[in-house]
């Protein structure tokens, strides 16, 4: 998942598989009397909030999600660069991304809508639309609510406009270039730098390996404590890439409560439960009809195919290894139907 | 009242989960334990449990020592459940070790000619670079499983249809 740069970076084509022209007209519009909060809007698409809920609108439909849920699902849209594939911040709105551009849509990727001809879809520049985003959960996050944050462990988003979070909206996600750990390279967590291990990580060990390097070797003999280094994540379904060989990213996480999305895969994606357990559901990535459900323990492999939408449940805070392929050749095989749906025939 | 215990599983003690199909053939998934395919696979056996193009994860039951490896690109390792070291040599050619261009880890015959470059002893949970250019070798005093980011090479193991639920 090293793809908040990345994927917002335009390949040298850009699939346009509905044949969208690019829109523009975006719109920030000044507080509410009421609220405090500003109002948003990106080429026919509106967005308002209020206490309690998010509106969205389109020329074919309104729909309404809980303000919780929709800053949560923002805030991975925005630190992920619109991630691989489909986001969708529930069963109806979302947005597509196909490197450099996204569609937003209204009910695209849910089979009623499409069926009643209520979907609307419309298509922009990645870095505009961002732009917008970033605005918006700047704006409707309150002081004491971190959208990272498992639910217990944070404010409140409800209520009228009450300051900010940008501090916590803002993190910049951790890249390793080649391991986390080595010099210059992104540092390992301590309570020195301010990550202190999470209260249901209490039992992970902290101890550090016993690294021997021959003088002249200290930059390539390394080691670190992952374990230790994700019980201290302050964030959760936020994976950051740890190692990197290639375009091979380990990209572990730790996880609690539900994960903001259901991410529509264009590729296929491997999760290695390193602990606890996680529970998917798993929904067809065009219709949302359920597919199957996944149960995920401790040292179990798995591989979500790229043809579906996956949602995961973790109920005490667990690690997950999330395993992606950042090859900058995989979007073009998407574009001309070359990426497979599943990772191994057996 | 709010205790926790993380669940880390091991080589000698794991729960398994699974794939519930709805409208799906579970084996899409390639659902698979890293600790179950550790634990049926002879020691340093690297047998693949993730596999994305040419890119593999490799699931390894530690047990005494390994032979020597080298690769012609970076890789990493995981020591899931146990303590391992691992012990580096720099080497003296690497080009006649491993072709610069082939991609995976290869098994290499002997001692590696070059430069001691240290050790690192690894318990669970802990993350040790296996660097381009190096030889490198495991020493697990007990049964273990290691988890090896990698590339599919001539040392990786593939019995899918043996570790995958069908």
């Amino acid at each position: 998942m090293a793809m908040s740069e990345s994927a917002l970076a335009g390949s040298e084509q850009i699939s346009n598989p509905r044949n969208l022209p690019i829109t523009a007209g975006f719109a920030v519009n000044p507080a509410d009397n009421v609220t405090g909060y500003k109002s948003f809007q990106a080429g026919s698409f509106k967005f308002k909030r209020d206490e309690y809920f998010v509106y969205v609108t389109s020329p074919t439909a309104s729909h309404t999600m809980p303000a919780d849920a929709f800053l949560r699902a923002l805030m991975r849209d925005v630190a992920w660069g619109f991630f691989y594939g489909t986001v969708n911040f529930d069963q109806v709105f979302g947005t597509t991304n196909f490197y450099g551009e996204v569609d937003m849509f209204m009910g695209a990727m849910n089979e009623a809508y499409t069926e009643a001809h209520r979907d609307f879809v419309e298509r922009f520049k990645a870095d505009q639309l961002m732009e917008i985003f970033k605005q918006m959960i700047s704006d409707w996050t309150n002081e004491g609510y971190d959208p990272f944050a498992a639910p217990m462990e944070t404010g409140v988003p409800w209520g009228i406009k009450n300051g900010d979070n940008d501090g916590a909206v803002g993190r910049q996600r951790v890249t390793a270039r080649r391991m986390v750990g080595l010099p210059g390279d992104t540092p390992v967590r301590s309570d020195a730098n301010g990550y202190t291990v999470n209260r249901m990580f209490l039992d992970v060990p902290q101890d550090k390996p016993e690294v021997h390097a021959e003088p002249g070797f200290e930059h390539e003999v390394s080691a670190f404590n992952l374990f230790g280094y994700l019980s201290r994540s302050d964030v959760t379904w936020n994976p950051s890439v740890c190692s990197v060989v290639k375009d091979s990213l380990f990209c572990p996480t730790s996880e609690e409560y539900i994960l903001p999305v259901e991410h529509g895969n264009d590729r296929c994606e491997w999760f290695i439960q390193l602990t606890d357990e996680i529970t998917w559901n798993v929904k067809d990535g065009l219709t949302g009809r359920p597919r199957a459900v996944i149960n995920m323990k401790a040292g179990d492999c798995c591989c979500m195919p790229a043809d579906i939408r996956h949602q995961g449940f973790s109920a005490k805070r667990s690690m997950l290894l999330v395993w992606e392929n950042g090859s900058p050749k995989i979007p073009e095989l998407i574009r001309n139907g070359q990426a497979p749906s599943v990772a191994v025939q057996f | 009242m709010g205790h926790y215990t993380t669940d880390f599983g091991s080589i000698h003690s794991y729960k398994k989960g699974g794939v519930t199909a709805i409208d799906d053939d579970a084996k899409r998934y390639v659902f698979s334990n890293m600790f179950e395919a550790a634990a049926k696979s002879k020691p340093y056996e690297r047998v693949a449990v993730a596999k994305n193009f040419e890119y593999v994860i490799e699931s390894v039951k530690a047990e005494g020592e390994s032979p020597w490896y080298s690769c012609a690109h970076d890789e990493f390792i995981i020591s899931m459940d146990g303590k391992v070291r691992v012990d580096y040599v720099k080497l003296a050619d690497p080009d006649a070790a491993v072709d610069p261009e082939s991609e995976g880890a290869v098994k290499l015959s002997g001692q590696p000619v070059g430069k001691p470059m240290g050790y690192v002893l690894l318990g669970r949970g802990h993350m040790a670079m296996l660097p381009v250019g190096s030889a490198y070798r495991f020493t697990a005093p007990e049964t273990c499983t290691l988890l090896i980011q990698s590339i599919d090479g001539p040392v990786t193991v593939h019995r899918w249809a043996e570790i995958c639920q069908s």
